[in-house]
């Protein structure tokens, strides 16, 4: 049975319409990824799911519970880290489980055990007397995720838990999630950073509102780079964008960084050549090329042509 | 107590103890009001220095004088100088002059006059001193006629001819006086301001969402925020009582069992008002500028810290029916003050009880549907 299943769910504030009938499932046991810009729904979407929000119209149910009919009922099932909060800084790391522990209505004998528990989970055993506040970053996140976690929740709502950490205390966060994933529970984060996008087994895109990808990393990928995807180094990067999409035979060109990615027409990529191709295409432009490498499409790749497509009404 | 209430009240509680500031502005600040207000008004009353010219030399003379220092109001400055020139150097603030003959008036029955000078240049201290001064000589004249009449065998005729007036501090100013408004002012600021502040600040951070998606039921939130705030200040209100009691002899005259029922009743009102502006307001600026508008300034005005009820204009006046304060400072002076119970007071209790029920229902109402949003 599907631990969340969605359909067609909406929510308008006034006249504008913040979730554009979105549906998805996420099977029990599994980490799903929505991705999206600011403002594009996702938290709107998530506190419907934990029965913060009315949906205006549409379906959802979480644990096998339905969200409209049953608010109170999914809040005993979830666990919930809120895109704003970070504790309580001037309660310690214990006395902030402790208050968690009891808003859930752990019996006194277990909160010891739970806590102990949680607190090996999230790594912070041995800081149970450091206020909350004198923590960093990484850690006062993690002491939330560890708050959230305490009644042994069947599905969690991550909303953006990792914004504004380090790339270690992200990977960190990271290993903690596939540890409750592994433990039963199912997870849905909702996250900016592309490069977490891809630990999760499900990403969707959401854009203005609506889901505009959804598949697992490496599906997405090859359903929408089909050819070749290059890495190209050369002179006045910018301008060689220009160049190479006049060309019929790449697809798609993008700056990262300094570089830029190609994507070749399917068929070409195939070729042995298409380094070559791109080579030839630019030294003709009259460009100085100091690279071309085949990459595998990363998902930025893949969200900013799914972007740009619908942004021109293309196929979604 | 429920385990969920319990959680949030010992929650509450170490915020407010690792606050410095939050418990300083609950529980000293009152006290130290007090004793400012206290002493800077008992002092002017007390110790007036007075001169007395004692021109008759008789046992009646020298009774009336005792009558005086021994009211505990005055101290006794050398007899004999000059009165004008004691009062106009400042070392006086009061001359009585006992003229030769005094006693041979009184003992004729013949209106016997003293003359008392007052520096006036302190209308306020002046017009007490007055006071203190009439209700002395009053006393002595009112024992010399009983004492008379059970001399004589007769009874005492039934209708001496004694006024009700205000006799000391006739502009109501006393520390008695400070006592009630300081009790709403200290209950208003925890019980309302306090509250109203502590429910937007989980808004702000972003935990009230935290909490509203945890099992937590709305009157569980409202208890776990409210009970805190509530213990607080009926302690420092206590303590305040207590402190009256010892610094300036305040006592509490009518029924405590009646006091505390009160009291009960404006905190619940109270509480209920804070709830509500939390419901409105977005920050806790906002939501201590509502609150301190909205409640703490009626009360400072109905407390007589800045002017006497009385003397405020009309339009402050009708104002104030609009706050529980009115009603509960009401209450509480016929209970601290006169003494006087329910049957005297019951129309500020009805007035006080209809305020708290229906700032009740809104608040709830409104808290229910703000939840989260
Ligand atoms: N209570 C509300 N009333 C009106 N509009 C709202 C409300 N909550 C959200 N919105 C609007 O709905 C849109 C989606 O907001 P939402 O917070 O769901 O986006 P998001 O994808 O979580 O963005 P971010 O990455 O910035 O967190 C935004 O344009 C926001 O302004
Ligand atoms: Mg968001």
């Amino acid at each position: 049975m599907d631990a969340i299943a969605v359909e067609g769910l909406v929510k308008r504030f006034g006249t504008f319409v913040a979730v554009d009938g979105i549906s998805f499932a996420v099977p029990e046991g599994s980490v799903f990824g929505l991705l999206g810009a600011n403002g594009a729904g996702k938290s709107t979407a998530i506190r419907m799911l934990c029965g913060l929000l009315e949906p205006s119209s549409g379906r959802a149910s979480v644990a096998g519970i339905d969200v409209a009919a049953d608010p109170e009922g999914v809040k005993r099932s979830i666990g919930y880290m809120s895109q704003r909060f970070s504790l309580y800084e001037d309660l310690t790391v214990i006395e902030n489980i402790r208050f968690f522990a009891g808003l859930y209505a752990i019996s006194r004998r277990k909160v010891e055990t739970e806590a102990e528990r949680v607190l090996a989970l999230i790594g912070l055993a041995g800081r149970e007397g450091s206020l909350a506040g004198e923590l960093p970053g990484g850690f006062k996140q993690r002491l939330a995720l560890g708050c959230a976690l305490l009644h042994a929740p069947k599905v969690l709502f991550l909303d953006e838990p990792t914004a504004g950490v380090d790339p270690l205390a992200r990977r960190r966060f990271w290993d903690i999630i596939y540890e409750v994933a592994d433990s039963g529970s199912t997870v849905l984060v909702t996250t900016h950073y592309l490069d977490e996008a891809e630990y999760c087994a499900t990403v969707t895109l959401m854009h203005a509102g609506r889901i505009v990808a959804k598949g697992s990393p490496a599906g997405l990928k090859a359903e929408r780079f089909p050819g070749a995807m290059l890495e190209v180094d050369c002179d006045r990067p910018a301008e060689a964008i220009a160049a190479l999409a006049a060309d019929g035979r790449i697809e798609e060109a993008s700056l990262f960084g300094s570089r830029l990615h190609a994507a070749l027409a399917p068929g070409l990529g195939d070729r042995e050549d298409a380094e070559e191709t791109v080579r030839a295409a630019l030294a003709a432009a009259g460009f100085a090329v100091r690279s071309v490498e085949r990459i595998p499409p990363s998902l930025e790749d893949v969200f900013i042509r799914v972007i740009s497509e619908s942004a021109k009404g293309g196929p979604l | 107590m429920n385990g969920r209430v319990g959680a949030l009240v010992r929650k509450e509680f170490r915020h407010i103890s690792r606050d410095p500031g939050t418990l300083g502005a609950l529980l000293v600040v009152p006290l130290f009001l007090l004793a400012m207000f206290g002493w800077a008004i008992s002092l002017d009353v007390n110790d007036v220095p007075l001169l007395v010219r004692d021109l008759d030399h008789t046992a009646e003379s020298r009774a009336l004088t005792a009558a005086f220092f021994s009211s505990g109001r005055f101290s006794r400055m050398d007899d004999g100088r000059d009165a004008g020139e004691a009062l106009d150097s400042g070392r006086a603030a009061a001359t009585l002059e006992l003229p030769r003959g005094f006693a041979r008036s009184l003992g004729r029955g013949e209106t016997a006059a003293v003359q008392v000078l007052v520096d006036g240049s302190d209308a306020t201290r002046a017009a007490t001193v007055i006071g203190y001064v009439e209700g002395i000589v009053m006393r002595f004249g009112a024992e010399r006629i009983t004492l008379k009449a059970a001399k004589a065998g007769v009874a005492l005729p039934s209708a001496l001819d004694t006024r009700p007036r205000v006799l000391f501090n006739q502009d109501l100013r006393s520390v008695n006086n400070l006592v009630p408004g300081l009790v709403a002012i200290i209950l208003i600021i925890s019980a309302v301001i306090s509250t109203a502040l502590a429910v937007v600040r989980e808004k702000e951070l972003g935990s009230m969402e935290q909490l509203v998606v945890s099992p937590v039921e709305s009157w569980e939130l409202v208890a776990g925020k409210t009970l805190p705030y509530a213990t607080i200040g009926l302690i420092s209100a206590a303590l305040v009582l207590g402190a009256g009691f010892l610094l300036f002899g305040v006592t509490v005259k009518g029924s405590i069992l009646e006091l505390a029922f009160m009291t009960t009743l404006f905190v619940f009102a109270c509480l209920s008002l804070g709830i509500l502006i939390s419901t409105a307001a977005p920050t806790q600026q906002v939501a201590f500028l509502a609150s301190a508008m909205l409640t703490l300034l009626p009360t400072f005005l109905l407390s007589g810290f800045v002017f006497p009820i009385r003397n405020m204009p009309p339009i402050i006046q009708a104002i104030t029916w609009l706050f529980p304060t009115k009603y509960y400072i009401e209450i509480l002076q016929a209970l601290l003050l006169k003494g006087v119970g329910i049957g005297s007071y019951w129309r500020s209790a009805l007035a006080l009880l209809v305020y708290a029920l229906a700032a009740a229902s809104i608040a709830s109402v409104r808290f229910a549907r703000s939840r989260g949003r």
